[in-house]
């Protein structure tokens, strides 16, 4: 501690210059942030799921084309199947396609399979009496300021009804609530009753979009998931069954490798950032040679003369992105708060800070290993006379 | 008095190159504790290097250089940061004070490296400041002084570890003619009154005279020596 009076007096001995390597440390840690923040809300979306006992049943040729409802008693009787049910995405626009939120048509039990989703008994009952019932998370209500017993309309983009309308009205009979911060984004979604949209749709009926099976047993999740494709081999429906995890991570990669993308972008601000603050590094201790001479003269080691240096660096870049991180979580937060979970962000928690740190760190000690060899390595006799 | 430094033989070699230059040829020399020694010579005789040398700042090619019964040419290069860093203070032409620092925290400086508390630091920089009669310039920055200020604060942080020894090269060569007496008369006071021992390189004849001796280098070697009548 007594040293970091002389470490941070060096940092400082020309002001404008370290503001403004602060300001390119704090930019490039402010992307880190909201980059990396994206980057776990995609990782979370596809590791967040509750339920490692439920598999999906998609098609196998792409997971966008229909499965004929006829297989729901097919799988519902095969060993360890406990429940299934099904789904449809139906892709409605409520106000402004800029504020897009997921929208699905569920079966009347579709929340029995989905324990960690607290929804009153009431509601349940509501929706399964209700044909226009719709039941939507609390993010999403909060977000439109829906309440209970609210029609809500949608704007069909995929299904119009028979009639030709292309506007599906909705009462709000639930609201549920998911209690686990990792599994919020599932509180985005606008779920309604099956049989009105089977029974209004002007095509398609009688097929679903997928299905979902809870096994009795998890470690019988292979067998099953293998026991329900035999169900439509060598059909025109072939089935692809796997856990929701595993399906889940498979529909975030549509996207795009998110990982891959952002460590691209960091790699190239970071690499520009070690070249910028190592050039300023090594500018800082160029001038400042007989400072350092006169350092070693009083008696500080080579050592001490080289962990001097690195501390400077690492203090600077420590600074500058300490400071981006801590933007990068207000504006996440403000980002959350104006639009809710149509943008996936998690908040700058600690397992983004230790990245951060350590990236800081190691970014830190690059930029200076080379400055502070060469203080450590200087003559002083040569340092003083200024050769 | 019993002689403080011990040089015998002492040689050094620089190599420019394929070039070898001589800068110090068979130097043997005794400067007893608590004198005031000026070397003087011409530029390139070889008094900074002998200097240098003295204060462990760098390593002789040959000979041998003991200083309080230790030889200091034997030891690593830690190991004399280490022994410098307690027996010697270094002042400079230019005094080569930290501009970012204030004057106390430039005295400061040396007392980093002991297992001193941060306000029997503060303490001891002050005392040294005071002795110097910077005791109201102390939250200064060096270029918020003069030059015969800096080099003040300069001898400040010299003896704030209190080392027995004092190397002055040149430390008046950057002063005007007031300034340098003010400084040498300081030098004096420290010889005389706290007995330190100072070798003072220098060019000035007149700075020369505040010492108690005076040495001549040339090309290498002494060539002569002068005693003064007590000042």
């Amino acid at each position: 501690m007594k040293y970091l009076q002389l470490v941070w007096s060096a940092m400082f001995r020309r002001k404008t210059r370290t503001v403004f390597t602060l300001l390119s440390v704090l930019a490039a840690f402010l992307l880190f942030g909201l980059l990396d923040s994206v980057r776990s809300a995609f990782a979370n979306a596809a590791s967040s799921v509750a339920g490692v006992d439920r598999l999906v049943t998609v098609s196998k040729i792409s997971f966008t084309m229909s499965l004929p409802k006829s297989l729901l008693s097919g799988i519902a009787a095969l060993p360890g199947v406990a429940k299934v049910t099904y789904a449809n995405w139906f892709g409605g626009i409520y106000q402004d396609p800029k504020d897009f939120f997921a929208n699905e048509a569920v079966a009347d039990n579709y929340f029995d399979l989905y324990p960690e989703w607290q929804l009153s008994q009431a509601e349940r009952t509501a929706f399964h009496n209700t044909r226009t019932g719709a039941v939507v998370g609390e993010s999403l209500a909060r977000k439109y300021n829906w309440k209970l017993g609210d029609k809500i309309p949608l704007q069909a983009t995929i299904f119009p009804q028979k009639s030709g309308a292309n506007t599906w009205t909705f009462d709000l009979v639930g609201i549920y609530r998911v209690s686990n911060p990792k599994q919020k984004s599932q509180e985005a979604i606008f779920f309604f009753n099956w049989d009105y949209f089977d029974e209004a749709r002007a095509f398609g009926n009688g097929n679903v979009g997928w299905y979902i099976t809870q096994v009795s047993d998890r470690t019988l999740a292979q067998q099953v998931a293998d026991a329900v494709d035999s169900l439509s081999v060598n059909s025109d429906h072939e089935t692809k069954t796997q856990t929701e995890q595993a399906f889940n991570a498979a529909f975030v990669s549509q996207y795009g490798d998110i990982g891959l993308i952002v460590g691209a972008i960091m790699g190239a601000v970071f690499f520009t950032l070690i070249l910028l603050t190592g050039n300023t590094m090594a500018q800082a201790v160029r001038e400042r040679v007989p400072e350092l001479a006169v350092l070693k003269t009083i008696g500080f080691s080579n050592h001490s003369v080289l962990v001097l240096l690195l501390v400077e660096s690492v203090l600077l870049i420590v600074l500058g992105g300490a400071i981006g991180l801590l933007l990068a979580g207000v504006v996440v937060d403000a980002v959350r708060a104006a639009v809710g979970e149509a943008v996936p962000m998690t908040r700058v928690g600690a397992a983004i800070w230790l990245r951060g740190v350590g990236l800081m760190v190691l970014i830190g000690l690059i930029v200076g290993a080379l400055p502070a060899r060469r203080g450590m390595r200087l003559r002083i006799v040569d340092a003083l006379a200024g050769r | 008095m019993s002689a403080l430094v011990e040089i015998r033989n002492l040689s050094k070699i620089y190599e420019r190159g394929r070039q070898k230059i001589e800068v110090l040829h068979h130097v043997q020399l005794d400067i007893e504790a608590g004198d005031f020694m000026a070397l003087m010579g011409p530029s390139g005789s070889g008094k900074t290097t002998l200097l240098n040398l003295i204060g462990g700042l760098d390593s002789p090619t040959d000979g041998s250089i003991t200083i309080g019964g230790q030889r200091i040419d034997r030891l690593s290069e830690s190991a004399l940061a280490r022994w410098r860093s307690t027996n010697v203070g270094f002042v400079f032409q230019f005094y080569n004070l930290l501009p970012m620092l204030s004057a106390r925290r430039n005295v400061e400086l040396p007392l980093l490296l002991t297992r001193l508390s941060a306000a029997q630091r503060k303490r001891n920089a002050a005392v040294a400041l005071q002795l110097v009669g910077l005791a109201d310039r102390a939250a200064h920055k060096p270029g918020e002084l003069s030059g015969g200020q800096q080099q003040r604060v300069a001898i400040a942080r010299a003896i704030v570890s209190d080392p027995t020894l004092l190397v002055c090269d040149e430390p008046t060569g950057d002063l005007d003619r007031q300034s340098a007496a003010e400084v040498l008369t300081l030098l004096q006071q420290l010889n005389r009154d706290h007995g330190k021992t100072i070798i003072m390189v220098t060019h000035d004849p007149k700075a020369a005279e505040f010492a108690k001796h005076t040495l001549q280098l040339d090309k290498g070697s002494l060539v002569a020596a002068a005693e003064r009548a007590p000042a």
